[in-house]
């Protein structure tokens, strides 16, 4: 019961905060919307008893990516709202019927359980830590240890990339 | 009693709201953002089925698209302020060119 409060509440802010991301007229305020929607998803991975995930959200999206996208909005000097840019080609209706395919489509897919036959619950590989942290350390540094070290690499070429474009001449 | 399928309803839910945002919205910084709210979408499906399994692998795989959704964000805003002192815009009616 008390699981099932805390699941309704974290989903009705976060959905509630990400409809105000996308309809916020002005972009700080966006940005703003995006953190408390990412705080809402950490407390919504420590419900799913995944602690540190939820850590690793807040640090890395909450506190890193929001800052760059603030950075950002700030550098971008917004003299005109991009929206008052008027194009007749713009297919806003269009949009949100393609939404609404990709929804009707998710529900469909997602309630299929009701109707089809029931997952079995295979039991998972015996791990020698117990702990949440530690069953995360050692996956990603025995069976995913490859992955681990091609994805520092995508972050060191994505900072170099970074510095690359925003620098102003090299 | 809260079942996978929920976590699944809430997800497709937030990954509509994020595809809503990339369509109709026209601030390319934005659409990053929406970009973002689909990722964690993603995100919540992987948390939710590695709890019911009882494996923590699901997780592994979101710390993987945490890192990636990291990196596309400094490449993506790098792109944007690139553009920005080219076109003075950030409106994607107006980046139409691929040279200027």
């Amino acid at each position: 019961m008390g699981q099932a409060i805390a699941f309704y509440t974290l989903a009705a802010f976060i959905l509630g905060f990400a409809v105000l991301v996308v309809t916020a007229k002005d972009t700080v305020h966006s940005v703003l919307f995006l953190v408390l929607d990412f705080l809402f998803v950490a407390a919504l991975y420590v419900l799913l008893s995944a602690p540190f995930l939820a850590v690793i959200q807040v640090l890395v999206y909450a506190g890193g990516i929001v800052v760059l996208y603030l950075f950002v909005v700030m550098l971008v000097n917004l003299k005109r709202p991009p929206e008052a840019h008027q194009d007749s080609h713009r297919r806003t209706k269009l949009g949100f019927a393609l939404a609404a395919g990709v929804l009707i489509e998710l529900v469909a897919i997602a309630s299929y359980d009701y109707l089809g036959p029931a997952a079995t619950v295979v039991p998972a590989a015996v791990s020698p830590v117990s702990g949440n942290t530690e069953q995360v350390g050692w996956m990603l540094y025995t069976s995913y240890l490859i992955p681990f070290e091609i994805a520092s690499m995508l972050l060191l070429v994505a900072m170099i990339g970074a510095i690359v474009l925003a620098k102003r001449e090299l | 009693m809260i079942t996978p399928t929920h976590y699944m309803l809430l997800s497709a839910a937030l990954f509509m709201i994020g595809v809503v945002g990339v369509m109709v919205r026209r601030n390319i910084i934005i659409i990053f953002m929406s970009i973002e709210l689909i990722l964690n979408a993603v995100n919540i499906n992987l948390v939710a089925f590695s709890n019911q399994l009882h494996d923590v692998i699901g997780q592994v795989f979101a710390i993987f698209v945490i890192a990636v959704a990291a990196a596309e964000a400094a490449v993506g805003l790098g792109i944007i302020l690139a553009f920005y002192r080219n076109k003075e815009t950030v409106n994607i009616d107006e980046m139409n060119v691929m040279r200027w």
